[in-house]
Protein backbone atom coordinates (compact mmCIF):
# COMPACT_ATOMS: atom_id res chain seq x y z
CA UNK A 1 0.00 0.00 0.00
CA UNK A 2 2.87 2.44 1.09
CA UNK A 3 4.83 1.86 -2.24
CA UNK A 4 1.44 2.34 -4.43
CA UNK A 5 0.94 5.75 -2.85
CA UNK A 6 4.52 6.86 -3.26
CA UNK A 7 3.71 5.61 -7.19
CA UNK A 8 0.70 7.65 -6.88
CA UNK A 9 2.73 10.68 -5.91
CA UNK A 10 5.32 10.42 -8.54
CA UNK A 11 2.16 9.90 -11.33
CA UNK A 12 0.68 13.18 -9.75
CA UNK A 13 3.87 15.10 -10.11
CA UNK A 14 4.38 14.75 -13.42
CA UNK A 15 0.95 15.08 -14.75
CA UNK A 16 1.25 18.69 -13.06
CA UNK A 17 4.34 19.43 -14.41
CA UNK A 18 3.15 18.50 -17.57
CA UNK A 19 0.17 20.46 -17.61
CA UNK A 20 0.66 23.44 -15.68
CA UNK A 21 4.62 24.17 -17.28
CA UNK A 22 2.82 24.80 -20.57
CA UNK A 23 0.53 27.11 -19.01
CA UNK A 24 3.19 28.88 -16.92
CA UNK A 25 5.43 29.34 -20.28
CA UNK A 26 2.21 30.58 -22.22
CA UNK A 27 1.68 33.38 -19.38
CA UNK A 28 5.70 34.27 -19.08
CA UNK A 29 5.41 34.50 -22.16
CA UNK A 30 2.68 36.76 -22.87
CA UNK A 31 4.48 39.10 -20.14
CA UNK A 32 7.79 39.66 -21.35
CA UNK A 33 7.45 43.58 -21.97
CA UNK A 34 8.77 45.41 -25.03
CA UNK A 35 10.79 48.26 -24.74
CA UNK A 36 8.79 51.23 -22.70
CA UNK A 37 6.02 48.99 -22.14
CA UNK A 38 4.23 47.86 -19.17
CA UNK A 39 4.24 44.01 -18.48
CA UNK A 40 0.22 43.84 -19.43
CA UNK A 41 0.78 45.45 -23.36
CA UNK A 42 -0.10 42.31 -25.15
CA UNK A 43 -3.33 41.72 -23.08
CA UNK A 44 -4.18 45.78 -23.63
CA UNK A 45 -3.40 45.56 -27.39
CA UNK A 46 -5.77 42.34 -27.78
CA UNK A 47 -8.44 43.95 -25.78
CA UNK A 48 -8.45 46.95 -27.20
CA UNK A 49 -8.50 45.68 -30.59
CA UNK A 50 -11.94 46.13 -32.75
CA UNK A 51 -11.20 42.48 -34.38
CA UNK A 52 -11.27 40.50 -31.14
CA UNK A 53 -14.05 41.31 -30.59
CA UNK A 54 -15.38 41.18 -33.48
CA UNK A 55 -14.45 37.72 -34.04
CA UNK A 56 -15.38 36.33 -30.30
CA UNK A 57 -18.76 37.70 -31.15
CA UNK A 58 -19.30 35.90 -34.49
CA UNK A 59 -18.25 32.89 -33.02
CA UNK A 60 -20.20 32.81 -29.78
CA UNK A 61 -22.71 34.12 -32.07
CA UNK A 62 -22.73 30.85 -34.36
CA UNK A 63 -22.18 28.85 -31.27
CA UNK A 64 -25.35 29.87 -29.98
CA UNK A 65 -26.66 29.38 -33.70
CA UNK A 66 -25.63 25.59 -32.92
CA UNK A 67 -27.14 25.13 -29.88
CA UNK A 68 -30.68 26.48 -31.44
CA UNK A 69 -30.51 24.11 -34.36
CA UNK A 70 -30.14 21.36 -31.77
CA UNK A 71 -32.55 22.52 -29.90
CA UNK A 72 -34.37 22.51 -33.07
CA UNK A 73 -33.94 19.44 -34.32
CA UNK A 74 -33.42 17.51 -31.87
CA UNK A 75 -36.12 17.97 -29.18
CA UNK A 76 -39.42 17.08 -31.00
CA UNK A 77 -38.01 13.88 -32.82
CA UNK A 78 -36.50 12.66 -28.67
CA UNK A 79 -39.42 14.13 -27.45
CA UNK A 80 -42.29 12.13 -29.60
CA UNK A 81 -39.67 8.64 -29.26
CA UNK A 82 -39.95 9.07 -25.20
CA UNK A 83 -43.53 9.69 -25.84
CA UNK A 84 -44.79 7.10 -28.13
CA UNK A 85 -41.91 5.32 -30.52
CA UNK A 86 -39.85 4.28 -27.95
CA UNK A 87 -38.24 1.37 -30.82
CA UNK A 88 -37.39 4.74 -32.99
CA UNK A 89 -34.97 5.93 -30.12
CA UNK A 90 -31.90 4.07 -30.96
CA UNK A 91 -32.23 5.38 -34.37
CA UNK A 92 -32.07 9.18 -33.30
CA UNK A 93 -29.06 8.33 -31.16
CA UNK A 94 -27.73 6.58 -34.43
CA UNK A 95 -28.00 9.75 -36.24
CA UNK A 96 -27.15 12.27 -33.55
CA UNK A 97 -23.30 10.05 -32.92
CA UNK A 98 -22.75 10.06 -36.42
CA UNK A 99 -20.64 13.30 -37.00
CA UNK A 100 -18.09 11.58 -35.28
CA UNK A 101 -17.11 9.68 -37.97
CA UNK A 102 -17.26 13.00 -40.39
CA UNK A 103 -14.27 14.84 -39.44
CA UNK A 104 -14.96 18.48 -39.75
CA UNK A 105 -12.36 19.18 -42.35
CA UNK A 106 -14.70 16.95 -44.45
CA UNK A 107 -17.52 17.88 -43.64
CA UNK A 108 -16.92 20.93 -44.70
CA UNK A 109 -15.39 19.50 -48.03
CA UNK A 110 -18.68 18.10 -48.81
CA UNK A 111 -20.68 20.80 -48.12
CA UNK A 112 -18.82 23.51 -50.44
CA UNK A 113 -18.82 20.40 -52.81
CA UNK A 114 -22.38 19.88 -53.48
CA UNK A 115 -23.95 23.42 -52.28
CA UNK A 116 -20.97 25.82 -53.58
CA UNK A 117 -23.08 27.24 -56.42
CA UNK A 118 -26.80 26.97 -57.73
CA UNK A 119 -28.67 26.23 -53.91
CA UNK A 120 -30.37 29.38 -53.07
CA UNK A 121 -29.86 29.90 -49.36
CA UNK A 122 -28.10 27.07 -49.17
CA UNK A 123 -25.23 28.00 -51.14
CA UNK A 124 -24.96 31.06 -48.43
CA UNK A 125 -21.53 30.47 -46.49
CA UNK A 126 -23.32 31.37 -43.60
CA UNK A 127 -25.92 28.56 -43.70
CA UNK A 128 -22.96 26.24 -44.66
CA UNK A 129 -21.29 27.29 -41.02
CA UNK A 130 -24.73 26.85 -39.19
CA UNK A 131 -25.39 24.10 -40.68
CA UNK A 132 -21.70 22.54 -39.96
CA UNK A 133 -21.37 24.00 -36.42
CA UNK A 134 -24.92 21.96 -36.01
CA UNK A 135 -23.52 18.92 -37.41
CA UNK A 136 -20.28 18.82 -35.12
CA UNK A 137 -22.36 20.00 -31.86
CA UNK A 138 -25.36 17.43 -32.78
CA UNK A 139 -24.33 14.57 -30.66
CA UNK A 140 -23.29 16.75 -27.23
CA UNK A 141 -26.74 18.51 -27.86
CA UNK A 142 -28.45 14.82 -28.45
CA UNK A 143 -26.55 13.72 -25.12
CA UNK A 144 -28.05 16.45 -22.66
CA UNK A 145 -31.48 16.48 -24.03
CA UNK A 146 -31.34 13.00 -23.67
CA UNK A 147 -30.26 12.94 -20.23
CA UNK A 148 -33.01 15.48 -19.43
CA UNK A 149 -35.67 13.59 -20.76
CA UNK A 150 -34.91 10.57 -19.67
CA UNK A 151 -34.76 12.51 -15.98
CA UNK A 152 -38.37 13.60 -15.94
CA UNK A 153 -41.98 11.36 -16.60
CA UNK A 154 -43.04 12.38 -19.97
CA UNK A 155 -45.31 9.90 -20.56
CA UNK A 156 -47.19 11.12 -17.05
CA UNK A 157 -46.56 14.69 -17.62
CA UNK A 158 -47.91 14.75 -21.15
CA UNK A 159 -51.19 12.95 -20.81
CA UNK A 160 -52.02 15.32 -18.06
CA UNK A 161 -51.27 18.42 -20.15
CA UNK A 162 -53.46 16.67 -23.18
CA UNK A 163 -56.00 16.29 -20.30
CA UNK A 164 -56.25 19.72 -18.84
CA UNK A 165 -56.44 20.82 -22.99
CA UNK A 166 -52.98 22.27 -23.66
CA UNK A 167 -52.03 22.28 -27.14
CA UNK A 168 -48.91 20.51 -28.43
CA UNK A 169 -47.07 23.92 -28.46
CA UNK A 170 -47.65 25.08 -24.95
CA UNK A 171 -46.86 21.84 -24.05
CA UNK A 172 -43.48 22.19 -25.52
CA UNK A 173 -42.73 25.31 -24.16
CA UNK A 174 -44.21 25.17 -20.46
CA UNK A 175 -43.75 21.66 -19.71
CA UNK A 176 -40.53 19.93 -21.72
CA UNK A 177 -38.41 22.49 -21.94
CA UNK A 178 -38.87 23.90 -18.95
CA UNK A 179 -37.88 20.21 -17.33
CA UNK A 180 -34.94 19.72 -19.27
CA UNK A 181 -33.54 22.90 -18.95
CA UNK A 182 -30.85 22.22 -16.91
CA UNK A 183 -29.30 19.51 -18.78
CA UNK A 184 -29.93 21.83 -22.00
CA UNK A 185 -28.13 24.08 -20.31
CA UNK A 186 -24.96 21.98 -20.01
CA UNK A 187 -25.22 21.05 -23.54
CA UNK A 188 -25.47 24.66 -24.45
CA UNK A 189 -22.23 25.45 -22.72
CA UNK A 190 -20.46 22.67 -24.01
CA UNK A 191 -21.07 23.49 -27.45
CA UNK A 192 -19.57 26.82 -26.78
CA UNK A 193 -16.33 25.80 -25.66
CA UNK A 194 -16.60 23.26 -28.68
CA UNK A 195 -17.48 26.15 -31.19
CA UNK A 196 -15.40 28.87 -29.48
CA UNK A 197 -12.08 28.34 -30.63
CA UNK A 198 -13.03 26.09 -33.70
CA UNK A 199 -10.92 26.52 -37.45
CA UNK A 200 -11.06 24.24 -39.96
CA UNK A 201 -14.56 24.89 -41.30
CA UNK A 202 -14.28 28.55 -40.38
CA UNK A 203 -11.60 29.34 -41.91
CA UNK A 204 -11.98 26.93 -45.15
CA UNK A 205 -15.66 28.90 -45.82
CA UNK A 206 -13.30 32.52 -45.07
CA UNK A 207 -14.71 33.70 -42.16
CA UNK A 208 -13.27 35.56 -39.51
CA UNK A 209 -14.29 33.40 -36.37
CA UNK A 210 -12.21 33.71 -33.25
CA UNK A 211 -10.20 30.68 -34.35
CA UNK A 212 -9.07 32.68 -37.60
CA UNK A 213 -8.32 35.52 -35.62
CA UNK A 214 -6.44 34.18 -33.05
CA UNK A 215 -4.43 32.21 -36.04
CA UNK A 216 -3.85 35.75 -37.69
CA UNK A 217 -2.80 37.37 -34.89
CA UNK A 218 -0.37 34.71 -33.85
CA UNK A 219 1.59 34.93 -37.16
CA UNK A 220 2.49 38.17 -36.53
CA UNK A 221 2.63 38.87 -33.14
CA UNK A 222 4.76 36.13 -30.50
CA UNK A 223 3.86 37.73 -27.78
CA UNK A 224 -0.01 38.28 -28.77
CA UNK A 225 -0.19 34.73 -29.34
CA UNK A 226 0.76 33.80 -26.10
CA UNK A 227 -1.85 36.37 -24.57
CA UNK A 228 -4.27 35.19 -26.66
CA UNK A 229 -3.76 31.36 -25.49
CA UNK A 230 -4.16 32.32 -21.50
CA UNK A 231 -7.61 34.24 -22.63
CA UNK A 232 -9.10 31.17 -24.73
CA UNK A 233 -7.68 28.95 -21.94
CA UNK A 234 -9.65 30.95 -19.54
CA UNK A 235 -12.90 31.18 -21.57
CA UNK A 236 -12.66 27.36 -22.10
CA UNK A 237 -12.25 27.18 -18.02
CA UNK A 238 -15.30 29.24 -17.87
CA UNK A 239 -17.47 27.67 -20.31
CA UNK A 240 -16.70 24.31 -18.88
CA UNK A 241 -16.84 25.37 -15.02
CA UNK A 242 -20.55 26.41 -15.64
CA UNK A 243 -21.50 23.02 -17.81
CA UNK A 244 -20.47 20.56 -14.93
CA UNK A 245 -22.12 22.85 -12.22
CA UNK A 246 -24.82 23.14 -14.22
CA UNK A 247 -25.22 19.75 -15.16
CA UNK A 248 -22.92 17.55 -12.77
CA UNK A 249 -21.33 15.47 -14.68
CA UNK A 250 -18.79 15.84 -17.76
CA UNK A 251 -19.48 14.90 -21.14
CA UNK A 252 -16.33 14.29 -22.99
CA UNK A 253 -16.11 15.75 -26.10
CA UNK A 254 -14.35 14.20 -29.88
CA UNK A 255 -13.26 16.06 -32.33
CA UNK A 256 -15.03 19.55 -33.04
CA UNK A 257 -12.04 22.54 -32.82
CA UNK A 258 -9.08 20.07 -32.70
CA UNK B 1 -63.21 16.60 -37.73
CA UNK B 2 -63.61 15.03 -40.66
CA UNK B 3 -60.41 13.35 -39.01
CA UNK B 4 -62.72 11.90 -36.19
CA UNK B 5 -65.71 10.39 -38.57
CA UNK B 6 -62.97 9.26 -40.46
CA UNK B 7 -61.44 7.27 -37.17
CA UNK B 8 -65.01 5.60 -37.07
CA UNK B 9 -65.63 4.40 -40.14
CA UNK B 10 -62.14 3.34 -40.56
CA UNK B 11 -59.45 2.61 -37.90
CA UNK B 12 -56.68 1.29 -39.95
CA UNK B 13 -56.59 4.70 -42.50
CA UNK B 14 -57.01 6.73 -39.15
CA UNK B 15 -53.89 4.67 -38.06
CA UNK B 16 -51.69 5.49 -40.67
CA UNK B 17 -52.77 9.19 -40.79
CA UNK B 18 -51.88 9.26 -37.16
CA UNK B 19 -48.55 7.23 -37.90
CA UNK B 20 -47.88 10.45 -40.56
CA UNK B 21 -48.55 12.99 -38.06
CA UNK B 22 -46.28 11.46 -35.35
CA UNK B 23 -43.74 11.23 -38.28
CA UNK B 24 -43.96 14.93 -38.19
CA UNK B 25 -42.13 15.19 -35.04
CA UNK B 26 -39.37 13.36 -36.72
CA UNK B 27 -39.26 15.75 -39.97
CA UNK B 28 -36.34 18.51 -38.46
CA UNK B 29 -33.89 16.31 -37.83
CA UNK B 30 -34.20 14.25 -40.54
CA UNK B 31 -34.19 16.85 -43.14
CA UNK B 32 -31.17 18.54 -41.41
CA UNK B 33 -29.09 15.45 -40.86
CA UNK B 34 -29.85 15.07 -44.51
CA UNK B 35 -28.76 17.86 -46.31
CA UNK B 36 -25.93 19.06 -43.84
CA UNK B 37 -24.76 15.40 -42.84
CA UNK B 38 -25.93 12.47 -45.49
CA UNK B 39 -25.92 14.55 -48.47
CA UNK B 40 -22.98 16.27 -48.24
CA UNK B 41 -21.18 12.49 -47.69
CA UNK B 42 -23.04 10.97 -50.18
CA UNK B 43 -21.72 13.70 -52.59
CA UNK B 44 -17.98 13.14 -51.63
CA UNK B 45 -18.41 9.14 -52.48
CA UNK B 46 -20.23 10.51 -55.68
CA UNK B 47 -17.52 12.82 -56.41
CA UNK B 48 -14.71 10.60 -55.78
CA UNK B 49 -16.01 7.83 -57.87
CA UNK B 50 -17.05 9.68 -61.02
CA UNK B 51 -14.90 9.71 -64.08
CA UNK B 52 -15.19 11.85 -67.68
CA UNK B 53 -16.87 8.64 -68.82
CA UNK B 54 -19.08 7.16 -66.08
CA UNK B 55 -17.74 5.42 -62.92
CA UNK B 56 -13.91 4.88 -62.39
CA UNK B 57 -12.02 3.83 -59.35
CA UNK B 58 -8.68 6.17 -61.09
CA UNK B 59 -8.52 8.50 -57.73
CA UNK B 60 -8.34 5.50 -55.36
CA UNK B 61 -5.89 3.87 -57.34
CA UNK B 62 -3.79 7.13 -57.15
CA UNK B 63 -4.34 7.45 -53.48
CA UNK B 64 -1.33 5.00 -53.29
CA UNK B 65 0.86 6.93 -54.79
CA UNK B 66 3.86 7.29 -52.65
CA UNK B 67 2.87 10.95 -51.00
CA UNK B 68 -0.62 10.11 -50.30
CA UNK B 69 -0.19 7.10 -49.03
CA UNK B 70 2.74 8.44 -46.90
CA UNK B 71 -0.17 11.28 -45.62
CA UNK B 72 -2.31 8.27 -45.25
CA UNK B 73 0.55 6.37 -42.85
CA UNK B 74 1.60 9.72 -40.64
CA UNK B 75 -1.99 10.68 -39.91
CA UNK B 76 -2.70 6.47 -38.59
CA UNK B 77 0.65 6.66 -37.22
CA UNK B 78 0.05 10.48 -35.39
CA UNK B 79 -3.29 8.64 -34.47
CA UNK B 80 -1.99 5.68 -32.85
CA UNK B 81 0.79 7.13 -31.21
CA UNK B 82 -1.13 9.51 -29.48
CA UNK B 83 -4.27 7.17 -28.57
CA UNK B 84 -1.66 4.63 -26.86
CA UNK B 85 0.61 6.75 -24.76
CA UNK B 86 -2.84 8.96 -24.09
CA UNK B 87 -4.75 5.70 -23.06
CA UNK B 88 -1.83 4.85 -20.84
CA UNK B 89 -0.83 7.90 -19.29
CA UNK B 90 -4.84 9.14 -19.00
CA UNK B 91 -5.45 5.44 -16.90
CA UNK B 92 -2.12 5.20 -14.81
CA UNK B 93 -3.43 8.99 -14.14
CA UNK B 94 -6.80 7.98 -13.51
CA UNK B 95 -6.08 5.59 -11.03
CA UNK B 96 -3.54 7.46 -8.97
CA UNK B 97 -6.65 10.20 -8.30
CA UNK B 98 -9.90 7.71 -8.62
CA UNK B 99 -7.75 3.72 -6.77
CA UNK B 100 -7.05 6.00 -3.52
CA UNK B 101 -3.20 6.94 -4.02
CA UNK B 102 -3.92 10.42 -3.84
CA UNK B 103 -6.07 12.59 -1.45
CA UNK B 104 -9.86 12.57 -2.03
CA UNK B 105 -9.68 16.71 -2.91
CA UNK B 106 -7.94 16.12 -6.26
CA UNK B 107 -10.62 14.30 -7.44
CA UNK B 108 -12.87 16.85 -8.32
CA UNK B 109 -10.15 18.99 -9.84
CA UNK B 110 -8.69 16.64 -11.72
CA UNK B 111 -11.60 16.01 -13.34
CA UNK B 112 -12.84 19.49 -14.22
CA UNK B 113 -9.23 20.37 -15.32
CA UNK B 114 -9.94 17.18 -17.64
CA UNK B 115 -12.46 18.60 -18.85
CA UNK B 116 -11.18 21.89 -19.54
CA UNK B 117 -7.77 20.88 -20.96
CA UNK B 118 -9.90 18.36 -23.65
CA UNK B 119 -11.72 21.15 -24.78
CA UNK B 120 -8.00 23.52 -24.92
CA UNK B 121 -6.87 22.22 -28.32
CA UNK B 122 -6.36 23.82 -31.90
CA UNK B 123 -4.84 27.38 -32.39
CA UNK B 124 -4.86 28.56 -28.38
CA UNK B 125 -2.88 24.82 -27.51
CA UNK B 126 -0.09 25.40 -30.52
CA UNK B 127 0.78 29.10 -28.99
CA UNK B 128 1.21 27.64 -25.68
CA UNK B 129 3.57 24.73 -26.55
CA UNK B 130 4.92 26.94 -29.08
CA UNK B 131 5.94 29.10 -25.61
CA UNK B 132 6.68 26.19 -23.71
CA UNK B 133 8.78 23.87 -26.32
CA UNK B 134 9.47 25.95 -29.09
CA UNK B 135 12.91 27.02 -30.40
CA UNK B 136 12.78 30.00 -27.67
CA UNK B 137 10.14 28.31 -25.57
CA UNK B 138 10.75 28.20 -21.58
CA UNK B 139 11.45 24.90 -21.51
CA UNK B 140 13.82 24.44 -24.33
CA UNK B 141 16.14 27.78 -22.90
CA UNK B 142 16.23 26.30 -19.39
CA UNK B 143 17.15 22.80 -20.94
CA UNK B 144 19.80 25.09 -22.82
CA UNK B 145 20.90 26.48 -19.98
CA UNK B 146 21.62 22.82 -17.95
CA UNK B 147 23.42 22.12 -21.68
CA UNK B 148 21.02 20.30 -23.38
CA UNK B 149 19.82 21.22 -26.56
CA UNK B 150 16.82 19.80 -27.62
CA UNK B 151 16.98 21.05 -30.99
CA UNK B 152 20.70 20.20 -31.92
CA UNK B 153 19.47 16.65 -30.41
CA UNK B 154 16.58 16.61 -33.25
CA UNK B 155 13.90 17.13 -31.54
CA UNK B 156 11.55 20.00 -33.16
CA UNK B 157 8.02 20.84 -32.02
CA UNK B 158 7.17 21.06 -35.68
CA UNK B 159 8.03 17.52 -36.86
CA UNK B 160 6.36 14.17 -35.77
CA UNK B 161 7.08 13.97 -31.91
CA UNK B 162 6.38 17.37 -31.03
CA UNK B 163 2.97 16.95 -32.55
CA UNK B 164 2.49 13.91 -30.09
CA UNK B 165 3.45 15.65 -27.48
CA UNK B 166 1.21 18.60 -28.38
CA UNK B 167 -1.62 16.25 -28.61
CA UNK B 168 -1.53 14.67 -25.41
CA UNK B 169 -2.78 17.78 -24.19
CA UNK B 170 -6.09 16.99 -24.83
CA UNK B 171 -5.70 13.31 -25.16
CA UNK B 172 -4.82 12.59 -21.68
CA UNK B 173 -7.17 14.75 -20.33
CA UNK B 174 -9.96 13.03 -22.50
CA UNK B 175 -8.76 9.19 -21.44
CA UNK B 176 -9.23 10.11 -17.91
CA UNK B 177 -12.95 11.76 -18.26
CA UNK B 178 -13.84 8.50 -20.54
CA UNK B 179 -12.02 5.77 -18.23
CA UNK B 180 -12.90 7.39 -14.41
CA UNK B 181 -16.52 5.85 -14.66
CA UNK B 182 -15.18 2.48 -15.23
CA UNK B 183 -12.32 2.64 -12.89
CA UNK B 184 -15.23 3.93 -10.29
CA UNK B 185 -16.91 0.36 -10.92
CA UNK B 186 -13.31 -1.15 -10.13
CA UNK B 187 -12.75 0.31 -6.76
CA UNK B 188 -15.39 -2.28 -5.27
CA UNK B 189 -13.70 -4.88 -7.08
CA UNK B 190 -10.34 -4.75 -5.47
CA UNK B 191 -12.08 -3.91 -1.86
CA UNK B 192 -13.45 -7.69 -2.78
CA UNK B 193 -10.35 -9.08 -4.28
CA UNK B 194 -7.91 -7.36 -1.37
CA UNK B 195 -10.26 -8.98 1.43
CA UNK B 196 -10.28 -12.11 -0.42
CA UNK B 197 -6.47 -12.46 0.09
CA UNK B 198 -5.87 -11.42 -3.77
CA UNK B 199 -1.85 -9.57 -3.95
CA UNK B 200 -1.94 -6.50 -6.45
CA UNK B 201 -0.56 -8.55 -9.18
CA UNK B 202 -3.77 -11.10 -8.96
CA UNK B 203 -6.16 -8.67 -8.82
CA UNK B 204 -4.87 -6.44 -11.66
CA UNK B 205 -3.98 -9.90 -13.73
CA UNK B 206 -7.41 -11.98 -13.14
CA UNK B 207 -9.63 -8.96 -12.46
CA UNK B 208 -8.85 -5.20 -13.20
CA UNK B 209 -7.29 -6.18 -16.81
CA UNK B 210 -10.22 -8.66 -17.86
CA UNK B 211 -12.77 -5.58 -16.85
CA UNK B 212 -11.16 -3.21 -17.86
CA UNK B 213 -10.02 -4.62 -21.25
CA UNK B 214 -13.53 -3.83 -22.98
CA UNK B 215 -13.76 0.07 -22.04
CA UNK B 216 -10.22 0.51 -22.62
CA UNK B 217 -10.84 -0.99 -26.30
CA UNK B 218 -13.57 1.81 -26.60
CA UNK B 219 -10.97 4.58 -24.91
CA UNK B 220 -8.84 3.90 -27.47
CA UNK B 221 -10.78 4.11 -30.43
CA UNK B 222 -12.36 7.33 -29.05
CA UNK B 223 -9.01 9.22 -28.82
CA UNK B 224 -7.68 7.50 -32.28
CA UNK B 225 -10.99 9.14 -33.86
CA UNK B 226 -10.21 12.31 -31.86
CA UNK B 227 -6.46 13.25 -33.21
CA UNK B 228 -7.13 11.52 -36.53
CA UNK B 229 -9.85 14.36 -37.50
CA UNK B 230 -7.52 17.14 -36.11
CA UNK B 231 -6.75 19.95 -38.29
CA UNK B 232 -6.36 22.94 -36.43
CA UNK B 233 -3.60 22.03 -33.98
CA UNK B 234 -1.73 20.56 -36.70
CA UNK B 235 -2.25 23.26 -39.06
CA UNK B 236 -1.04 25.90 -36.35
CA UNK B 237 1.77 24.23 -35.40
CA UNK B 238 3.34 23.30 -38.59
CA UNK B 239 1.93 26.11 -40.57
CA UNK B 240 0.67 23.27 -43.19
CA UNK B 241 3.81 21.68 -43.43
CA UNK B 242 2.93 18.39 -42.34
CA UNK B 243 1.84 15.68 -44.49
CA UNK B 244 -1.15 14.79 -42.52
CA UNK B 245 -4.66 13.75 -44.76
CA UNK B 246 -6.68 16.72 -43.11
CA UNK B 247 -3.68 19.03 -44.03
CA UNK B 248 -3.93 18.10 -47.76
CA UNK B 249 -7.74 17.91 -47.96
CA UNK B 250 -7.50 21.75 -46.76
CA UNK B 251 -4.59 22.61 -48.74
CA UNK B 252 -7.04 21.53 -52.10
CA UNK B 253 -9.92 23.14 -50.53
CA UNK B 254 -8.17 26.63 -50.03
CA UNK B 255 -6.56 26.27 -53.46
CA UNK B 256 -3.32 26.51 -52.29
CA UNK B 257 -2.23 23.49 -54.38
CA UNK B 258 -4.13 22.45 -57.14
CA UNK B 259 -4.93 18.44 -57.61
CA UNK B 260 -7.69 16.81 -58.65
CA UNK B 261 -10.96 17.65 -56.76
CA UNK B 262 -12.24 14.07 -57.33
CA UNK B 263 -8.77 13.08 -55.92
CA UNK B 264 -9.39 15.04 -51.92
CA UNK B 265 -13.35 13.92 -52.59
CA UNK B 266 -11.40 10.38 -52.63
CA UNK B 267 -9.10 11.28 -49.74
CA UNK B 268 -12.24 12.49 -47.86
CA UNK B 269 -13.77 9.00 -48.43
CA UNK B 270 -10.99 7.34 -47.19
CA UNK B 271 -10.99 8.96 -43.97
CA UNK B 272 -14.47 8.37 -42.85
CA UNK B 273 -14.23 5.02 -44.01
CA UNK B 274 -11.23 4.75 -41.08
CA UNK B 275 -13.42 6.76 -39.15
CA UNK B 276 -16.54 4.27 -39.60
CA UNK B 277 -14.06 1.17 -38.94
CA UNK B 278 -12.67 2.94 -35.59
CA UNK B 279 -16.53 3.43 -35.03
CA UNK B 280 -17.66 0.10 -35.52
CA UNK B 281 -15.21 -1.26 -32.96
CA UNK B 282 -15.96 1.41 -30.39
CA UNK B 283 -19.74 0.52 -30.87
CA UNK B 284 -19.23 -2.98 -30.12
CA UNK B 285 -16.73 -2.84 -27.32
CA UNK B 286 -19.03 -0.21 -25.86
CA UNK B 287 -22.30 -2.38 -25.80
CA UNK B 288 -20.43 -5.09 -24.60
CA UNK B 289 -19.17 -3.80 -21.95
CA UNK B 290 -22.36 -2.26 -20.67
CA UNK B 291 -23.80 -5.82 -20.78
CA UNK B 292 -21.22 -7.60 -19.13
CA UNK B 293 -21.58 -4.21 -16.07
CA UNK B 294 -25.31 -4.30 -15.68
Amino acid sequence: MKRLSVGSWLVGIVALLYFIVPLVATAQFSFQEGPGQPFWAAYTSILESAQFWQSLRLSLGMALAAVVIGLIVVVPAAYWAYLRVPQLKPWIEFVSILPFVVPPIVLVLGLVRLYASGFGPLSARVTMLMGAYGVVSLPYMFRSIDTGLRSMNVKALTEAALGMGASWTRIMFQVVLPNIRQSLLGGAFLTFALIMGEYAISSMLGFNTFGVYMLLTGQTQAQGAAALAIIAFILVWFFVAIMQWVSRNSITTIGGSR
Amino acid sequence: MAEVSLARAEPAVAQRVRGLVGAVWFLPLAVFSLIFLFLPSIGLFVGSVAGSHGATLTYYAQLFQAQYLDAYKVSVELSAATAIIGAFAGLVLAWAVVGGGLPRVLRPFTLTFSGVASNFAGIPLAFAFTSTLGPVGLVTVFLKSLHINLYAAGFSLFGFWGLVITYLYFQIPLMVLLIVPALDHLHTWREAATNLGATPFQFWRFVGLPILRLPLLGALMLLFGNSFGAYATAYALTSGMINLVPILIGQELSGNVVFSPSLADAMAVGMVLIMVAIFVVYLVANRRSVRWQS
